[in-house]
C-alpha cells in the first residue's frame, strides 16, 4: 500500500493484503454450514418417532429476524463506506463508527430476542429435554447465538482497531462482513426449518 | 504478490524465550515437531495398551505386575477383567485412530513441510496454529485422564456407539465420567482439527510462492490440501454429533436413545431417539477420517519413492486426481460400516457400489507406483523400503476390503478378526510405514542430522515380517469365526485357535519391542548424528533448497521462485541427475 495511506490528511481505509482472514472465513462457513447440516439431519432421522410434536415458534423469533436483516443492512452500508475506491474525509469517522456500532448493537438485540424466545418455551414448561422438539429449538437456536456472539466478538475488535488505529485491514473487514452476512442467511435458513418442521 | 506475502505472514519476529520458542511456538516448524511428539507418546501408549490385550487373550489368567496401580478395579491383583479388556480395546483405538494417524502424518509433517513446499514463510494464520496444537493437546490430556478416574475408561469402543455410550454408569463400568470425558476429549480434538484444517487450506491458497502453480506443488503437499479439506468438513460433522451425545448423557435429552430401553434392570428415562443416527452421524465421519489417516500417507510415500527411484513417477497428475476422487468418493460410502446395523438391505446395496468404485483410483495409484519401478535405479535406504513396505501393506490390507465391501459377505465377515485383520493392515500398520518413510526422510531436514542407516534397516525388517505375522493370521481367524472384541476365548471351537493366538501375540510383543530401536535411533541421531547437507537424498523440491534445519523464517529474505514441475529426476542437470524447482536451468519437453 502507498504511504499517502498513513498520511494524517487523508484517513487510512484499508491496509494489508487483499487474503488471508477473508479466505479464512469462506473456509470457515463450509465447516458451519456442515455443522448445521448435520443438526438437519439429525432432525430429519429424528422427526420420523413417534414422539415427535410440534413447538410453535415464538413470535419474538420474527422480530429478532428482521433486527438481523437490519443488522446485515448496516453491516453492508460500513463495508461500503470502507472498501470504496473514493479516498475519505477524516470527517467521516463518526459515521463509519456508528454503522459498525449499529451493527454490532442490533447484533446483540438479536441475541437478546433469541433469549426471549427461550423464555417463552421455558414458560410453556418446554425445557431443553422436554420432547424431541423442544430440544432441537433450543439447539438449533443456541448454537446459531453463539456464532452470532462470535461475530459481535470479530465486529468490537474492528470497531476498536477502527477507533484506535483509524484503520481497518481490508481482509479482516471483508472476512467480518461475509461471516455477518452468513449468520442472516443461516438464521433464515434455521426460521424456515423452526416454522415449517418443528 | 511478493509484498502481500511480505505483510502477511511472519508478522511474529523470532521468539527469543523459551516458552515462545518450544512451547508456545506460532512457528509452523515447531508445531508440526510438537504433533509428531504427542504422536509418539500416543503410539507408545497405544501400543503397550494392545501388548495388555493380546497378554491378556492369551494368559487370562496371569498377572500383570504394577498394572493393579493404574487399574484397580478393571485389573484387581494384576488380572485383566473382561470389561477393562474393553476399555483397553477403546482407548488403544481412539488414541491411535485420533492422536497418532491424524496427527502425525497430517498434522505433523504436513505443519512442517506443507508451507516450506510451497515457498511460503508460515502458516496463514500462525497463531490459529498454535492454538490447534494445544486445543489437541488438551484433548489429549482429557482423554487419558480417564484412565486414572475410579471408574476407568470407558468401555464402548473407539466408536461409542448409542444408545450405551449414550446412558451413563448403567451401562457398564466406564460409562459413566469415563465416557463423558471420552465425548469432550474427542469434542475438544475436532476443534483442533478444524483449525489445522482451515489453516492448511488457506496457506495452499494463499500462499505459494511465484510460480508454484497448483500442478506444481509436490504430491504431498496434495494429499495434505486434499485431506485438509475433507478433515474441514467431516469433523465438522463429528463435533455437533458429540454435542448430541453429551447433551444425551448430562442434559437429558433423548436423540440417540429408544423409548422403553431397559439396562442394567433399569427403564431409561428416555424416549423416542435413534442409536443408528449415531452411527450414520459418526459413520460420515468415521470414513472420511480413513482417508484424512491415508492420504496423507500416499501423499508421503510418493514423494519419498520418486526421490528413490530417480525418476518421476508414470503419472503424478493422475495420482493427484485419483486422490481427488477418493476424497470425492469418500462422502458417499459410511453405509459400509453399518451394514449389519439393521439398515434397510437396499441402503448397502447403494452403499456397497460406491464403496467398490474407490477401489479404482486406488488401484490406478498402487499401479503407477508399481509401475514406475520399472527400470528405476532404486535408492536402498530406510526410507525407501518403508515407502515399498507402505505399498505391500497397502495391497494386502485393501485387497481383503473387495469382500468386505459386499454386504452379502460382510454380514458373516463383519463381528470377525478379518476386520481386525483389514483396517489395522489399510489404514492403521500402512499409515505407519509411512511415518517411518517421512521421518527416515525428513529427519535430517528437520534436525540437520542423518538417522542411522543399520538401526533403520533392522527397524525396517523387523517391523515389516512382524507385521504380516501379526496380521495376516487375523483374516484366516476371521474366516474361521473367531470373533473379535471378545475379552476370551474359552467356549466352542475357540480354544483350538489359541495356538495361533498365542504365535500372534508373540510376534506383537516382538514387532513392539523393535519399535524401541526406531525410537532410539530417532533421539540418538538428533544428538549424535552425522551432520546432514541441505540436500543429502538429491531432492528437487522446495525443502531441499533451504538449510537442514531451516531458519525460523524457512527462506531467509528471499522470496523462492519456482521454476519448474516438481520431480525433475532422471536428467542431466548441472548438479546431478535432478533439477531442482527453483533452479532456473531449462528443461527440454518439460
Amino acid at each position: 500500500m502507498s504511504s499517502t495511506i498513513h498520511s494524517p490528511a487523508v484517513l487510512p481505509r484499508l491496509s494489508g493484503p487483499s487474503k488471508g482472514s477473508e479466505s479464512g472465513i469462506w473456509i470457515a462457513l463450509f465447516a458451519i454450514t456442515m455443522s448445521f447440516a448435520a443438526f438437519t439431519s439429525a432432525l430429519f432421522i429424528r422427526e420420523a418417532s413417534t414422539d415427535w410434536t410440534h413447538v410453535a415458534a415464538p413470535p419474538v423469533l420474527f422480530a429478532s429476524t428482521a433486527v438481523l436483516l437490519l443488522s446485515s443492512l448496516m453491516m453492508e452500508a460500513s463495508r461500503r463506506e470502507l472498501d470504496g475506491n473514493r479516498a475519505s474525509k477524516i470527517e467521516e469517522q463518526g459515521r463509519r463508527l456508528a454503522f459498525v456500532a449499529a451493527t454490532v448493537l442490533l447484533g446483540l438485540t438479536f441475541v437478546g430476542g433469541q433469549y426471549l424466545a427461550w423464555r417463552n418455551l421455558a414458560a410453556q414448561g418446554l425445557y431443553l429435554a422436554t420432547n424431541p422438539n423442544s430440544s432441537f429449538f433450543y439447539l438449533l437456536t443456541g448454537v446459531h447465538a453463539l456464532h452470532v456472539l462470535g461475530g459481535i466478538t470479530a465486529l468490537l475488535y474492528l470497531f476498536i482497531q477502527l477507533a484506535v488505529q483509524k484503520s481497518v485491514g481490508r481482509n479482516l473487514l471483508r472476512g467480518v462482513v461475509v461471516y455477518w452476512h452468513f449468520m442472516a442467511a443461516l438464521w433464515l435458513y434455521l426460521l424456515v426449518v423452526i416454522c415449517v418442521r418443528l | 504478490m511478493e509484498e502481500a506475502l511480505k505483510s502477511q505472514v511472519h508478522e511474529h519476529a523470532p521468539a527469543q524465550s523459551f516458552l515462545g520458542k518450544y512451547v508456545f511456538s506460532l512457528d509452523h516448524k515447531v508445531i508440526g515437531k510438537q504433533y509428531y511428539a504427542l504422536a509418539l507418546v500416543s503410539v507408545f501408549v497405544g501400543m503397550v495398551l494392545s501388548w495388555l490385550m493380546r497378554f491378556h487373550l492369551v494368559w487370562p489368567n496371569a498377572k500383570i505386575p504394577g498394572l493393579a496401580l493404574i487399574a484397580k478395579t478393571g485389573a484387581p491383583g494384576g488380572i485383566i477383567t473382561p470389561e477393562y479388556y474393553l476399555s483397553l480395546l477403546t482407548m488403544h483405538g481412539t488414541l491411535m485412530v485420533f492422536f497418532v494417524l491424524t496427527n502425525a502424518p497430517f498434522a505433523g509433517f504436513g505443519n512442517y513441510f506443507l508451507p516450506i513446499q510451497i515457498g511460503a514463510e508460515d502458516m496463514a494464520f500462525p497463531r490459529f496454529n498454535m492454538m490447534s496444537f494445544w486445543t489437541t493437546f488438551v484433548a489429549f490430556v482429557v482423554l487419558i485422564t480417564a484412565f486414572f478416574i475410579p471408574d476407568g475408561p470407558p468401555i464402548s469402543g473407539w466408536t461409542a456407539y448409542a444408545p450405551l455410550s449414550a446412558i451413563g454408569k448403567d451401562a457398564g463400568p466406564g460409562l459413566g465420567w469415563g465416557q463423558n470425558l471420552w465425548v469432550i476429549a474427542i469434542g475438544i480434538f475436532c476443534i483442533g482439527q478444524l483449525l489445522g484444517s482451515l489453516n492448511f487450506i488457506a496457506t495452499t491458497l494463499d500462499l505459494r510462492a511465484k510460480g508454484m502453480t497448483l500442478m506444481r506443488m509436490p504430491i504431498s503437499t496434495w494429499a495434505w490440501f486434499i485431506t485438509s479439506s475433507i478433515g474441514l468438513l467431516a469433523f465438522a460433522v463429528l463435533l455437533p454429533a458429540c454435542v448430541l451425545l453429551l447433551l444425551d448423557r448430562m442434559a437429558g435429552t433423548s436423540f440417540f436413545i429408544p423409548s422403553g430401553l431397559v439396562v442394567s434392570d433399569r427403564l431409561q428415562n428416555h424416549a423416542g431417539g435413534s442409536p443408528l443416527l449415531w452411527q450414520h452421524l459418526f459413520w460420515f465421519f468415521g470414513h472420511p477420517e480413513v482417508y484424512i489417516a491415508i492420504l496423507p500417507a500416499v501423499g508421503i510415500v510418493s514423494h519419498v519413492l520418486t526421490n528413490s527411484l530417480r525418476k518421476p513417477l508414470l503419472s503424478a497428475k493422475v495420482i493427484i486426481y485419483s486422490m481427488m476422487s477418493i476424497g470425492f468418493l469418500s462422502w458417499m460410502v459410511w453405509g459400509h460400516h453399518m451394514f449389519v446395523s439393521g439398515m434397510n438391505p437396499f441402503s448397502s446395496l447403494l452403499f456397497s457400489f460406491p464403496t467398490l468404485t474407490i477401489t479404482i483410483p486406488a488401484t490406478i495409484i498402487t499401479l503407477i507406483w508399481l509401475g514406475s519401478l520399472y527400470g528405476a535405479n532404486i535408492q536402498i535406504n530406510s526410507a525407501s523400503f518403508f515407502a515399498l513396505g507402505f505399498i505391500s501393506m497397502f495391497v494386502s490390507g485393501g485387497v481383503s476390503g473387495f469382500f468386505l465391501a459386499q454386504p452379502s459377505i460382510d454380514i458373516y465377515l463383519h463381528a470377525t478378526y478379518f476386520v481386525v485383520g483389514h483396517f489395522h493392515m489399510v489404514m492403521g500398520v500402512a499409515a505407519i510405514f509411512a511415518i517411518f518413510a517421512g521421518t527416515y526422510f525428513w529427519f535430517p531436514k528437520m534436525t540437520g542430522r542423518m538417522m542411522n542407516e543399520t538401526l533403520g534397516m533392522l527397524h525396517f525388517w523387523i517391523t515389516f515380517v512382524g507385521t504380516y505375522c501379526i496380521f495376516m493370521p487375523f483374516h484366516y481367524l476371521g474366516l474361521v469365526g473367531n470373533v473379535r472384541r471378545y475379552a476370551s476365548f474359552v467356549d466352542d471351537f475357540m480354544p483350538a485357535l489359541m495356538p495361533l493366538h498365542k504365535f500372534i501375540t508373540i510376534a506383537a510383543l516382538t514387532t513392539g519391542a523393535a519399535q524401541f530401536i526406531f525410537l532410539f535411533n530417532l533421539i540418538h541421531s538428533r544428538f549424535r548424528g552425522k551432520p546432514a547437507s541441505a540436500n543429502p537424498w538429491k531432492g528437487t523440491s522446495l525443502e531441499w533448497s533451504v538449510p537442514s534445519p531451516p531458519p525460523w523464517n524457512n527462506f531467509g529474505r528471499e522470496h523462492p521462485v519456482v521454476y519448474h514441475d516438481p520431480y525433475q529426476y532422471g536428467l542431466k542437470g548441472s548438479t546431478g541427475d535432478f533439477v531442482m524447482q527453483t533452479s532456473p536451468e531449462q528443461i527440454l519437453n518439460e
